[in-house]
């Protein structure tokens, strides 16, 4: 019943939430991202960053610091507070904060397969992968050739398998058969999720299917805009695209024939939660579609706390972490490289 | 005299002790259950706040104690009620006044215990959000317990009106 959460959430919910609601405060501020905007150096924001929660975890590295150091340390910080709060939580929150996960798994193993594909050393590769998406077998996935066997061999006994096997095809592994098996797994992954959320009922159902109908958008966005001008046919486009969300069902069939980017945006114009994204956009730019669409994912993620009693926090926490590191990489990638006069152009406030 | 399954005969042939004493029960046992049930809700939010922003845990503790008054309101209530149990002759026992004495117990247990519950609760939910809010700006803290303390007030109706309607309780005089 809805609202009335509040009565027996606290049994089992109550501390975790309170929790995460204290890491929420530890967010970096605009005031924050200011000072780190200023920096010359990787040291200075090093420096910047030690008077943050973060500095724990950066303190004792030695110079000279990199890029990646910086990035990892970061990624470091939330997969401990996200250990944390998995060793607290009780059935069902510990399932859907494996739920969050599972994304992360989808790029580790297509990362893996791409990279093997390319010939690419395994160990290096394994380091490139989000810590928050590791499983067990996953370094023996470099020894699938086809998506038969990397199924067989390894995702079976992974989260990933009921999605996968949706998608089992004897082709050899190309860029663009990956590509698609992305797609396709994550496809799978947000319908069972978006499914999952909604048998919680209550409040985080209300929440985490609105979230999950942006993010099931945003991807139609994205793939549809990828796979212009590529040799995808309209119906495996079309294919792609989750069952669910804003777009779902009209929407999808405009986007499946869109030719360009102009008519991409002819058809999201039409819905009023995208307009205003498209608004602040000028006509044939689609470089900075990719931030309009995580600043209006942030503003959303933050009214999810706006709300208590319900698990959409614990979701909302982890992306606003995320998009925070993505943050950091950017301004540290601006300053290691010169560039300091692009250091707004990806850099999503939060706050 | 109606048939011996009726609900009529039953409420008039249940002796008012009985009414009396679960009326007496209900007042102190529904009471704590909303006061346990409130400071859960308020503790476990408080405990996970406390762990970022240690500052809120003394101030808060005034969550704690508001819901902590319910069960007070439901012990006093029911040491009152209870004073007023007298023992009648066995032949008064099913007098009018007697069964009026122990509906009047009865339904002023109830209604301290069943408000108390409320009470308890509210006091809870919002308790639990002030420690939240007051971990994330200290300012929110004021304003959010002024909505507590109209909160906690639900209770203390429940209260007035309970000691009113029990004050009806009057048993027959031992003399008849």
């Amino acid at each position: 019943m809805y609202g009335f959460e509040a009565l027996t959430f606290n049994i089992h919910g109550g501390y975790l939430e309170a929790i995460v609601r204290g890491y929420r405060s530890g967010l970096l501020t605009a005031a924050d991202y200011n000072n780190l905007c200023q920096c010359e150096t990787l040291e200075d924001i090093k420096m910047h960053l030690t008077a943050t929660e973060y500095g724990p975890f950066l303190q004792n590295e030695a110079s000279p610091l990199h890029t990646t150091t910086i990035v990892e340390k970061c990624t470091l910080k939330l997969v401990d507070e996200y250990k944390h709060m998995m060793c607290q939580a009780t059935e069902p929150l510990s399932t859907f904060l494996e739920y969050i996960t599972y994304g992360h798994m989808i790029d580790n193993v297509v990362l893996i397969v791409t990279g093997t594909l390319h010939e690419r050393d395994v160990q290096g590769l394994l380091e490139k992968c989000h810590p928050l998406g590791m499983f067990e077998s996953i370094a023996t996935l470099a020894v699938a050739q086809n998506m038969r066997e990397l199924y067989r061999l390894v995702l079976v006994d992974t989260p990933l398998a009921p999605y996968f096997s949706g998608y089992i095809t004897s082709e050899d592994l190309d860029d663009m058969n990956i590509e698609i098996m992305r797609n396709t797994l994550y496809k799978a992954y947000l319908e069972d999720f978006y499914q999952f959320c909604k048998k919680l009922g209550g409040a985080t159902s209300e929440i985490m299917c609105d979230l999950l109908a942006f993010e099931a958008d945003r991807r139609a966005v994205n793939i549809t805009i990828n796979s212009i001008g590529t040799e995808l046919t309209r119906d495996d486009r079309r294919k792609l695209y989750s069952n669910f969300g804003l777009l779902y069902p009209y929407g999808h069939e405009e986007l499946a024939v869109c030719e360009d980017f102009d008519q991409v945006r002819a058809v999201l114009e039409k819905y009023p939660p995208y307009q205003s994204i498209f608004s602040k956009l000028s006509y044939g730019e689609s470089q900075m579609l990719d931030k309009a669409f995580y600043e209006e994912e942030v503003k959303r993620l933050c009214l999810a706390f706006e709300q208590q009693f319900h698990y959409a926090v614990f979701f909302a926490y982890i992306r606003l972490r995320e998009q925070e590191v993505r943050n950091l990489m950017w301004i540290s990638e601006c300053v290691a490289q010169n560039q300091k006069s692009r250091v707004h152009d990806s850099v999503v406030f939060i706050f | 005299m109606p048939s011996s399954s009726s609900w009529s005969r039953a409420l008039t042939q249940i002796s008012p002790y009985t009414f009396a004493s679960i009326g007496i029960a209900i007042s102190i046992g529904v009471s704590v259950l909303g006061a346990a049930w409130g400071i859960y809700i308020t503790g476990s939010s408080l405990i996970g706040a406390a762990v970022k922003a240690p500052r809120i845990t003394s101030k808060n503790l005034i969550s704690v104690i508001f819901c902590e008054a319910v069960a007070i309101y439901g012990v006093i209530v029911a040491i009152i009620l209870q004073t007023k149990l007298e023992s009648v002759p066995s032949s008064q026992i099913y007098d009018p006044e007697s069964l009026r004495a122990g509906y009047a117990i009865f339904a002023s247990g109830i209604i301290v215990g069943f408000a108390n519950l409320f009470c308890g609760l509210c006091v809870g939910i919002i308790g639990s959000s002030c420690a939240l809010s007051d971990a994330q700006n200290s300012s929110l803290f004021v304003k959010i317990l002024v909505i507590e303390i109209f909160g906690s007030a639900l209770g203390l109706f429940g209260v007035i009106v309970g000691i009113i309607m029990s004050s009806q309780a009057s048993w027959p005089a031992r003399s008849g």
